[in-house]
């Protein structure tokens, strides 16, 4: 083998960098090949298209709320008293060349980034691939999706105008209800009363330097520990716990990946150019004397907003003090404790099941049907609030009464999650039998054949090895088996209690699900479906014949 | 490997086809058209409004207002019920001659039914006509009148008032109405109405008069001036364009969220989509 | 719930897999089937001329966008029926997002039609360290330990985590200064005896009989508009407690709280615009039911019934303001809120 050298440039920085050392393996890396592989991406890239547009936007903003009367080209607020930070929102927007579509792109990308984020992890959620070893990227990944949601929050809420400054009255109202502290808090936040003329200069902090500065951090922990674990794959000939299987890094993942960067940075513009977002001139500065009907947080706020709206008016007084049970349940208890059960999942699911081995291969949701029902019945909860957010925009779109819309969600909100878990998971049973099915009778091939006694029967062809392999490459369903009351020298073990809840837990867990044919029921299966067809002249060959079109 | 050989007939085609990639959605689709055309062959029709109090052409107020508006509203305007006892029509004694200007002029009455929240229609009076309503009903007790043309002719306002109607429109209407005018909702099933393409003497007549559920703003708190302030901030946003694009309804975060979603998501999705989808394979042609 | 197909295996507790008992054994990776492009070289050329065509594009309106830019107005309008909007945004924004687009389609293009498609395999490694590696690590902290005599010398364990302990209380202290304390200022507002009820914007004082039944008038204390020029803070942290709703209702509909007979004039009651809610401005008022509603969360207050809450996350009625009418027959408060106004908090009682 002769020796290759790097060009000039890149002898230069691997011999003080050292690159050269991993660059066979590093350039070779694969990756496997799925679109539901790519949404974590689009979160990514939203992140770097916040930061561009955001760096931008720095230039022009004044994060003051210092009092100043508008003179710049919007006419319908002219001479209007208003704080420099509304005030400098307008000159972007209306004097500043490029400025409302960098605003814009900003908003859209902030939108995305939140939403991708979110299905990123739903997509994570039902495949399983939260499970050993990756359940700390989990948690950093939720973490990031928690702080992106501060970051949006307290970004719209810089420009000042009336829409943004409702939402923190409302937040100055929730903070304000905590036990003890909460009017400490608020003083500490907005420097006095609300509003004060504190908090723009604050979240401008918080929101420029603080969190981005976080989420760099964490993304760069998120990403190194994906290519030190190597991405997860689905099930399928030829991958196994042991491999990854797909394309190399350089050149078709340099080319996809940045492509892909591209393509959402283009689809964000398009839509700042084409869709138009926050025109917080129409909603003119903020004044605590006036509101708008309508009026909602950013979306990925709207599941807090409808918890809030959706509260019965309960408050307790007792002993010279408040409890105001009407903000601390749907703000302060029930938030706080959906989020920690997010963010924990991988360790409950990982205590009920006892599996402590290594996953590298995604579940199908299918073949997990209590995972996938808890997550339906999580998504539904999250839904039902999300909609009480916009109750009144529903009462007036769909002609229903406001009233009406707020009992019910009031109610449904208990059932809803219930019934999704139940439909969910009997769903993905049945998805399972019709797997099975097709393992063991193959499938029908839409020859009917009658036999000389007049008998119909139809053909049926065998799927392929490949696919075979496919549904079948996953682990048989192993609940968790306590020990015996005492070992053999009478010892009782240890958390006796606690683990027979487990074992019942795991039980549960995996209730009903269907387990995969062993090596004989699938021949006999085969067997069976050899006899009942008279012909079976479509397999030629020893192996059998891909009749399915599909891979995908 | 022998082809298959399948012959084309329709059910045969349809059948050997089942497993394709897009056989759901073909299904989906059809299943769509099926159920809408099934609703709109049984779907009932609206009900329609007798219309032949309407069409009568009678000069005299009170005998317009004797045919068309005093089943609800009782013979002499005192307000009435449906003969079951239940409340049709408030008593228009004392409502003025705008407040008829206004309910029929935007064709919310002739109501099709009673109840607390009445749409605005097509008017089913002509201008002549509603000015006779108007003549009678103001005749029978002092209220307030039908403005003249300069009470609402913003034609020549300034920019300053045009930001100071901005001003006193978000402190008095927008908790209704919005901040764009496009409505809101009120409780158990009412609404304030969308604003956009309400001519400017309507809008002042509902200040002045109150309809239904929203309040009166007297002349003597809301003054002329300040109603006309109003006026044209609100012609002024209506004839705005929206700089940024297409406005999505100017309703706020709710309609983005829905487009963010729909359209961003959706559209990154299908192209995520595209990218992992393997090509079409050439048929036939396997590596050596 | 049916446990019958459940094997009785116990869990493999380690890092190796439990025997998953595939019923077939790995046909390995599938036959690689070519594209078109692979074995057609004018499909591959008619792709690569596709791709340059995208590239080539793009370059065309980054640089169309970098004129735009100068020459568009910066406040000419374009409208394309239905869709509208400002020129110069709209146009730089067409252009550059398209030609993001391009570049990003036809890097794709490139690699699902052109790039070699074949796929590779990679092994993975163990996920911790080996039992060698697990022993020398161990045994190197053990050393390391042992050199610093840590283990051994309690009195240093002890002080030093008392000193890292509390290494952090400054960062804590420091940010003390962030806001006054809430002191009694919650309770308070602008509102005293005497000073006049006027209209919000105009600052027009009210007469009882500018009032009719059914009227709303959105109302600020008369000292509230010159606190503007005096300190724009202030100003707002006062306006966010004082304004106030006024309304005229049919004396016979209303139902006074005891206490409160001469709080109204004739009807006319006024009550805090906040929301005790969470502090939103309510001003949807329905005439004929006498209903307020806050469009924040729906919390609806009677205001014919001391502004009692009746419906929605409200827990308490809004605070009314007593009127009076002064010398000159200007509506007037007879003093401040008798209670705090706005959002409930912990220590209001």
């Amino acid at each position: 083998m002769t020796d290759r050298k790097f060009a000039p440039p890149v002898k230069w920085a691997d011999e003080r960098f050292g690159f050269g050392k991993i660059g066979k393996s590093g350039l070779r890396k694969v990756f496997p090949d799925h679109w539901s592989f790519m949404l974590g991406e689009i979160a990514l890239y939203s992140f770097i298209i916040l930061v561009l547009t955001g760096t931008f936007l720095s230039l022009w903003f004044k994060p003051s709320m210092g009092d100043v009367e508008y003179q710049g080209s919007y006419s319908l607020l002219k001479g209007l008293h208003m704080s420099e930070a509304y005030a400098s929102t307008l000159d972007i927007t209306f004097d500043v060349r490029g400025g409302l579509l960098m605003r814009q792109i900003h908003h859209w990308a902030a939108v995305l980034f939140i939403a991708a984020m979110m299905v990123h992890l739903l997509r994570n959620f039902f495949t399983g691939a939260f499970r050993k070893p990756r359940e700390l990227n989990w948690v950093i990944g939720f973490t990031m999706l928690f702080l992106g949601i501060i970051e949006g929050f307290i970004g719209y809420g810089l420009p000042d105008d009336l829409l943004s400054g409702t939402g923190l009255r409302i937040t100055q109202g929730m903070i304000g209800a905590s036990p003890v502290i909460g009017t400490y808090l608020n003083f500490f936040i907005f420097g006095g009363e609300f509003p004060g003329d504190e908090f723009v200069s604050r979240f401008f902090t918080i929101h420029v330097l603080l969190i981005p500065g976080l989420i760099l951090a964490l993304v760069t922990v998120h990403l190194f520990l994906v290519v030190y674990h190597k991405h997860t794959q689905y099930a399928g000939p030829g991958r196994t716990e042991k491999n990854v299987v797909g394309y190399p890094l350089f050149p078709v993942y340099t080319a996809k990946a940045g492509g892909f960067f591209f393509a959402v940075f283009g689809i964000t513009t398009l839509m700042g150019a084409l869709l138009q977002i926050n025109p917080v001139w129409l909603y003119g500065p903020y004044n605590p004397a006036e509101v708008t009907a309508g009026s909602q947080p950013d979306w990925y706020m709207g599941w807090l907003e409808g918890s809030v709206r959706i509260m019965p008016g309960f408050e307790s007084h007792f002993w010279g003090i408040t409890l105001s049970w009407n903000l601390i349940i749907p703000a302060l208890l029930i938030p706080p404790a959906f989020v920690t059960l997010v963010a924990l999942y991988p360790f409950i699911e990982g205590w009920i099941t006892g599996d402590k081995r290594e996953h590298h291969v995604l579940d199908r949701p299918r073949n997990m049907p209590t995972r996938t029902g808890i997550g339906a019945a999580f998504v539904t909860f999250y839904a039902l609030l999300w909609i009480g957010g916009g109750n009144d925009l529903i009462a007036t779109q769909f002609n229903v009464s406001l009233n009406h819309v707020t009992w019910f969600l009031r109610f449904a909100v208990f059932l809803g999650p219930v019934l999704a878990f139940w439909v969910t998971r009997r769903v993905a049973i049945s998805l399972q039998r019709s797997d099975n099915d097709r393992l063991l009778h193959g499938l029908e091939s839409g020859v009917i054949v009658r036999s000389p006694e007049g008998k119909y029967t139809e053909k049926h062809t065998p799927v392929s090895n490949y696919e075979t392999y496919e549904l079948t490459a996953r682990d048989r369903v192993l609940p968790l088996e306590i020990g015996p009351e005492t070992d053999d020298n009478g010892v009782r073990a240890p958390l006796r209690a606690l683990n027979k809840v487990r074992a019942r837990l795991s039980r549960f867990y995996y209730a009903d699900a269907v387990q995969k044919p062993t090596r004989e029921e699938l021949d006999e299966g085969h067997e069976h479906a050899h006899d009942a067809d008279e012909i079976h002249d479509l397999s030629e060959t020893e192996t059998y014949r891909e009749v399915t079109s599909d891979r995908s | 490997m022998s082809e298959k050989r399948l012959s084309l007939s329709p059910a045969r085609f349809l059948s050997a086809r089942r497993r394709h990639r897009s056989a759901g959605l073909v299904v989906l689709l059809f299943g769509l058209l099926a159920v809408g055309s099934a609703y709109a062959a049984f779907a009932p029709d609206n009900a329609v409004a007798d219309n032949s109090a309407q069409s009568q052409q009678i000069e005299e107020g009170k005998k317009l207002f004797a045919v068309g508006c005093a089943s609800c509203h009782g013979l002499n305007a005192e307000g009435g019920s449906n003969g079951e006892g239940k409340f049709a029509g408030p008593s228009l004694i004392g409502v003025g001659a705008a407040a008829v200007d206004f309910q029929v002029g935007t064709g919310r009455m002739p109501a099709m039914q009673p109840g607390a929240q009445i749409p605005r229609k097509t008017p089913a009076y002509t201008q002549e006509e509603i000015e006779a309503l108007a003549a009678y009903v103001a005749s029978l007790a002092p209220g307030p009148a039908v403005p003249g043309q300069e009470s609402y002719d913003v034609s020549k306002a300034t920019d300053d008032q045009v930001t100071r109607g901005g001003e006193l429109f978000r402190t008095n209407c927008t908790a209704c109405h919005n901040f764009a005018g496009r409505g809101g909702a009120l409780p158990n099933g009412k609404y304030a109405p969308s604003l956009m393409g309400v001519s400017e003497k309507h809008i002042y007549e509902a200040m002045l008069t109150g309809p239904q559920q929203m309040p009166v703003f007297s002349d003597q708190v809301m003054t002329p001036q300040d109603k006309r302030d109003i006026i044209a901030y609100l012609k002024a946003l209506q004839n705005q364009k929206d700089p940024g694009g297409f406005g999505l309804g100017r309703l706020g975060p709710v309609s983005e969220g829905l487009w963010g979603w729909l359209v961003g998501i959706g559209l990154l999705v299908c192209v995520a989509v595209w990218i992992g989808a393997k090509g079409v394979k050439a048929k036939g042609a396997k590596a050596e | 719930m049916s446990e019958d197909n459940l094997p009785a295996v116990k869990a493999d507790e380690e890092h190796s897999q439990v025997q998953v008992a595939e019923p077939i054994p790995d046909p390995g990776l599938e036959p690689h089937e070519h594209r078109i492009t692979d074995i057609d070289p004018k499909a591959a050329d008619r792709v690569e001329r596709q791709i340059s065509a995208m590239f080539t594009l793009s370059t065309l309106l980054v640089l169309g966008a970098c004129v735009a830019y100068f020459v568009i107005p910066r406040d000419a309008e374009i409208v394309f029926g239905p869709l509208s909007g400002n020129a110069s945004n709209m146009t730089l924004g067409l252009s550059f997002g398209l030609a993001l687009f391009l570049i990003g389609a036809a890097a794709i293009q490139w690699a699902k039609k052109l790039m070699v498609d074949e796929e590779i395999i990679e092994e993975r490694h163990d996920g911790g360290a080996s039992p060698a590696q697990e022993t020398a690590t161990v045994e190197t902290w053990q050393q390391g330990v042992a050199e610093s005599g840590f283990g051994r010398r309690k009195l240093i364990r002890r002080s030093m985590l008392g000193a890292l302990g509390v290494i952090g209380l400054p960062a804590i202290v420091v940010l003390r200064d962030l806001g006054p304390l809430p002191g009694r200022s919650l309770y308070n507002t602008i509102w005293a005896k005497g000073i006049r009820v006027v209209n919000d914007v105009t600052a027009r004082p009210i007469k009882p009989s500018d009032m009719v039944i059914g009227q709303l008038v959105n109302a600020i204390p008369a000292n509230l508009p010159p606190l503007q020029e005096e300190s724009a803070v202030e100003y707002q942290n006062a306006r966010a407690k004082a304004a106030v709703i006024v309304v005229r209702i049919k004396p016979g509909e209303i139902r006074t709280k005891p206490g409160r007979e001469n709080w109204g004039i004739d009807g006319i009651l006024c009550y805090s615009k906040i929301c005790t809610h969470v502090g939103c401005p309510i001003s949807l008022y329905e005439q004929t039911t006498h209903h307020v509603l806050c469009p924040c969360h729906q919390s609806t207050f009677d205001l014919a019934d001391g502004a009692k809450v009746i419906f929605g996350p409200a827990a308490r009625p809004l605070p009314q303001l007593p009127l009076a009418v002064d010398a000159e027959g200007y509506l007037v408060a007879q003093s401040g809120f008798t209670e705090p106004v706005g959002p409930s908090f912990f220590e209001r009682g």
